[in-house]
């Protein structure tokens, strides 16, 4: 867990990131082949991962209790199937969803801080955070103030994450980059860097309301800021990209990356994370694939 | 009797920017043909003269290289009219040294021509040369002309000045240092060049001038190790065996230039320089 | 607030997961590999005069693949005429248009047999097949392409001239790219009207003969393009051959200066591309994390067995604890083995010769004071293996510094300012490559003109393409290959 820390860096100062070669790295990623029980596993491993969300103006109590229920049991017909890691909803459902989880170990994640623009004053925000924190999420989503980062205001920015980390009480801290804002990767990098310093226990790509959405080499880089920052002060930040990651193939992609960039201590759902609401269904049918040899269809997986 | 004792010139070599004796105190005499009267007592450079010459030159090539094109292409001009205010000289030279006036005339015009012709090169062959690569993938890729570095010149015999313009000015306008091995028979217009070049803004040691005999520095010349490349422009089949035998002790670039007429345009061409450069292609992503 | 006893004392991570990647090999079912291979000589494989054959060994398996004919002075003698009479025939009288199409053939079917010469090539000589696939191969089509596209360009070439093929081309090449190298020399030399004999690598024939069989399979007039094998005595009849208008010779320093010897009075013209020693420099303002990356690429990409490799890493001495303790990380990732494995990162030493060469200088460095260290992988019970290695605690008067080890095997110094790192990387009779790391536009510039090489990778390393051209300063050669600068040393400009 990620306490506050005694010095902050100069976050004027831009640490050098070059595209290129994180395009060529990630490529390079892409090469390696994942086959039989290494596959199985990584597709197990990545479903526990998971944070099963709906973020829709749709929502209502009962999909919310049926997305649970998914959670806690992803594919019944098929015996050793992990749970996935955490529950993804608005405030609003935070109540309804810890009620389903209840006992099952997955955790509730609510968005929070006026997601997913974060336009809002930090009262609004704070007394957001701590709404959802007494009506029993384990974790926050938050978002930084993508306009006071572009207008260089980065303690702005920091200061807000620390105030709305000391909100979360005892809840995990994801904050949301938005990365398809940030644009560069450079601005990708500085924001891990506020983000962590200012006390996040995750760093997490978007909102999944803005394309692009989670790519892979704003993973790397924020990948490769959490080991630079884990190197600083020995604190391990988690990951979670978000959006964008619908195939079982690209998820397995995205496990090379932590496996090889952070290792073993990263490759589990306490310190990795997917969000993404199709994922699962396609690493089941992946698995299932594995377990009976036959190509699935959709059609043989509820679609919540 | 004249009616006057005319003052008779020391003929020196030329390292480093300064007119020096050859370190090994000897001489050979250089002869009018006709008469067989003594012109006067040429240095017969030795190894050591050679290898100073080659410090003088390693000195002198970053140095060189690093001005501006356009600074070096007004110094070969500037050697051009230091040249031409000395044409009289040189035309004299040659006819001491049994040349017709005609012929002398015309070297010596072609000489300065020549070196102008050169100047001119000295910022554009870059642009010749120089080609922006279209490589697959985020990265600007270009390639531009070096220097080779330095260079050691087996001038020619024959045409002592137009021979030695010719082999040596492209080497220059490349951005190499040279030493210089002049005519033997012929050497008297090549030690007036040296003090052309002394007046000429040419900084010591770019171009280096000895006398001599082509048999005696043909080894020194191919062997030493900090040496880039050499250019022979004679015919001595021998010596060319020996001098590209030697290049291969360090991979020396050998260049070739043996030529009957060296006042012929064909010599005015850009690809002389290329004799002495190096390709460099430099790889850069396209990246924010 | 953070507390010390909150810092992790374990700063190095940990790569040794639950989860490590099952073996993903290649198949080779679609690949035959004959018993007995001929010389191509004029079209047809014919056996040696001798009848003398080598075997070629998998260097991952140490078992024989095929045995491969030794081209004796007859043999040569042969391959010349067939070449000589393919030039006057046929090649010298061809249209440029013609000869392009014949090359775009060779380009476009090795693209449709790629997968098979991407297996042959890491079986024969050990690369693992994730380079072979993604880089020898497509790169070696895209040569053929590059040049097939030149061969009616060629009046637009050099301004104000015209150009004219010299005749007959030798060429020789080495072991670490077989099939690209063997693309490096036949594309510019057909396509500016050359014929050719080549003879690849006594320890790597093998896609240099499926080449043979591909060329014939796309018509090339008989004799256009001859290959040979055998050993260095065979290279040596191919330079010496007075019917061989041109040599050109990819491989040692050491054989370079041995070949300008014995060319010296035939005023036989040649180019040479030989050894290297490259400085890669990295500046505390780089991107250290890509830097790693390029550092790996300089010097473990092919096991090292390239001669631009970055072989000598310079690091600012500010960074140099960290940028060490993450290239050290990163090595932990490395996999070494299997050369036809999908994710095999190092395959095999080529040749049992140049694995005790390797381990000679390994053996050199800690005799000479250097501290070395290694990845803890596990190498494979047969064949021939070098672990990732670094060396460091040693300066520019160690061997290991001086010398081209070729092999998995890095040396480490340090440097404080720019003037310093710039004499350092110069100080070396070679000067093929050098690399640059930071993050400052000017300073690569500055720094890139000053190092005296033939390539400069900045923030990149070991990047190749047709249109690039890639050769030596000083005592790594002479001469270009690729680009436009490659057509010079096969044509005469009149």
């Amino acid at each position: 867990m990620n306490t506050k820390i005694h010095s902050k860096p100069d976050f004027s100062i831009t640490f050098p990131v070059d595209q290129v070669g994180i395009e060529d790295r990630v490529a390079r990623f892409n090469t390696r082949s994942i086959k039989k029980d290494s596959k199985k596993f990584a597709l197990k491993l990545a479903l526990s991962m998971v944070d099963l969300t709906t973020l829709e103006g749709m929502d209502s109590p009962g999909k919310v209790r049926q997305l649970c229920y998914k959670a806690m049991h992803p594919h019944e017909s098929l015996a050793d199937i992990p749970s996935v890691a955490a529950v993804c909803v608005y405030p609003s459902f935070v109540a309804v969803a810890k009620e389903a989880l209840r006992g099952s170990g997955v955790k509730v994640a609510s968005v929070a801080t006026a997601f997913p623009s974060g336009h809002a004053t930090l009262k609004a925000k704070i007394d957001e955070v701590t709404y959802v924190v007494n009506e029993g999420a384990d974790e926050i989503d938050m978002v930084i103030s993508r306009g006071a980062f572009f207008r260089g205001d980065y303690n702005f920015v920091f200061d807000e994450i620390a105030a709305i980390k000391e909100a979360c009480g005892s809840a995990h801290l994801k904050v949301i980059l938005e990365t398809g804002e940030l644009q560069t990767l450079d601005n990708v990098r500085k924001a891990s860097d506020i983000a962590m310093y200012a006390g996040a226990d995750f760093i997490k790509t978007s909102t999944g309301k803005i394309v692009p959405a989670a790519t892979q080499p704003v993973t790397q880089v924020m990948l490769e800021a959490i080991r630079d920052f884990y190197f600083k002060t020995g604190i391990m930040i988690g990951m979670k990209p978000a959006g964008g990651i619908r195939e079982a193939k690209k998820a397995l992609n995205y496990l090379v990356m932590v496996k090889e960039t952070l290792g073993s201590d990263w490759l589990n759902p306490d310190m990795f994370r997917f969000g993404a609401s199709t994922l699962a269904n396609d690493l089941l049918m992946q698995i299932v694939k594995m377990e009976t040899g036959n190509y699935q269809s959709a059609d043989y997986f509820s679609n919540d | 009797m004249a009616d006057r004792i005319d003052v008779q010139k020391t003929y020196k070599i030329y390292i480093g920017g300064e007119f020096v004796r050859t370190e090994s105190g000897r001489y050979y005499p250089v002869t009018e043909p006709k008469s067989g009267k003594l012109i006067a007592n040429l240095c017969l450079s030795s190894r050591k003269d050679f290898r100073n010459a080659v410090v003088a030159a390693r000195k002198a090539q970053p140095g060189w290289a690093g001005r501006s094109a356009y600074n070096r292409s007004q110094i070969l001009y500037r050697i051009a009219e230091m040249m031409e205010g000395r044409r009289d000289q040189f035309v004299a030279e040659l006819k001491r040294s049994g040349y017709s006036a005609a012929k002398a005339s015309k070297e010596i015009d072609t000489s300065i021509d020549r070196m102008v012709y050169f100047a001119g090169w000295c910022d554009k062959y870059q642009q010749i040369y120089s080609t922006v690569n279209p490589v697959a993938g985020s990265y600007f890729n270009f390639s531009v002309p070096e220097p080779t570095g330095v260079i050691s010149v087996v001038a020619p015999e024959d045409q002592p000045l137009a021979g030695l313009v010719s082999v040596v000015a492209p080497v220059i306008a490349g951005g190499n240092t040279c030493v210089v091995l002049c005519s033997e028979k012929s050497p008297l217009t090549a030690v007036t060049f040296s003090e052309v070049l002394h007046s000429s803004d040419v900084p010591g040691g770019v171009i280096n001038l000895l006398t001599g005999q082509e048999t005696e520095l043909v080894e020194h010349f191919s062997s030493h190790m900090d040496v880039n490349a050499v250019i022979y422009a004679r015919s001595h089949k021998d010596n060319l065996k020996r001098i590209q035998e030697n290049a291969s002790l360090n991979v020396k670039r050998v260049v070739v230039r043996n030529e009957k007429d060296w006042t012929d345009a064909k010599h005015e061409n850009p690809y002389t320089i290329l004799d002495t450069l190096e390709i460099k292609t430099t790889w850069h992503p396209i990246g924010v | 607030m953070i507390t010390d006893k909150d810092i992790q004392k374990k700063q190095r991570l940990d790569f040794t997961s639950a989860w490590t990647y099952d073996p993903a090999p290649e198949s080779s079912d679609h690949v035959t590999i004959s018993d007995k291979y001929d010389l191509f000589i004029g079209g047809k494989f014919v056996e040696p005069v001798s009848g003398t054959y080598f075997a070629t060994v998998s260097p991952s398996t140490e078992k024989k693949l095929a045995d491969v004919a030794e081209a004796g002075e007859k043999d040569v003698d042969n391959a010349v005429k067939a070449a000589r009479t393919a030039y006057d025939t046929y090649w010298k009288k061809m249209s440029g248009r013609d000869r392009g199409k014949y090359i775009y053939r060779i380009a476009r079917m090795i693209q449709e047999r790629a997968r098979e010469f991407a297996v042959i090539e890491s079986m024969d000589g050990g690369k693992p097949i994730r380079e072979s696939r993604d880089v020898d191969v497509p790169l070696a089509a895209a040569h053929y392409f590059y040049y097939a596209g030149w061969a009616d360009k060629l009046d637009y070439a050099f301004p104000g001239r015209k150009t004219q093929p010299r005749g007959v081309a030798g060429q020789i090449i080495p072991w670490n790219f077989p099939l690209l190298m063997a693309a490096w020399k036949i594309a510019p030399a057909l396509a500016t009207g050359n014929t050719v004999v080549l003879k690849p690598a006594e320890t790597t024939p093998l896609t240099s003969l499926k080449l043979a069989e591909l060329i014939r399979d796309a018509d090339l007039p008989p004799g256009v393009v001859n290959i040979i094998t055998g050993a260095g005595q065979t290279g040596s009849a191919i330079v010496n051959h007075p019917g061989v208008d041109k040599i050109a010779f990819t491989g040692s320093t050491q054989v370079g200066k041995l070949i300008q010897k014995s060319l010296a009075g035939t005023g036989k013209p040649y180019t040479l591309e030989l050894g290297g020693k490259a400085a890669n420099i990295v500046f505390e303002d780089a991107a250290l994390d890509q830097a790693v990356e390029g550092i790996v690429n300089g010097i473990f990409f092919n096991q090292g067995h390239v001669c631009c490799a970055g072989s000598r890493l310079f690091v600012q001495e500010g960074i140099a604890d960290a940028l060490i303790g993450k290239l050290k990380d990163r090595m932990e990732t490395l996999i070494v083995g299997d050369p036809l494995d999908k994710n095999t990162d190092i395959g095999a030493i080529n040749s049992r010769a140049q694995l005790d060469t390797i381990n000679g200088y390994i053996e050199t460095g800690l005799n000479e004071g250097a501290d070395i260290y290694q990845c803890k992988c596990d190498l494979p019970s047969s064949g021939y293996w070098v672990k990732p290695t670094l060396l460091t605690g040693v300066s520019q008067s160690h061997r290991v510094v001086q010398e081209e080890i070729f092999g998995p095997v890095l040396t480490i110094q340090t440097f404080r300012t720019p003037a310093e790192v710039i004499e350092k990387a110069n100080n070396t009779p070679y000067g093929l490559s050098g690399g640059i790391w930071t993050d400052k536009g000017a300073k690569i510039f500055k720094i890139s003109t000053k190092i005296r090489s033939g390539v400069v990778w900045a923030n990149t390393f070991n990047k190749f393409d047709p249109t690039s051209p890639f050769g030596g300063y000083k005592e790594s050669g002479m001469g270009r290959e690729g680009g436009l600068h490659g057509l010079l040393p096969y044509v005469e400009l009149i």
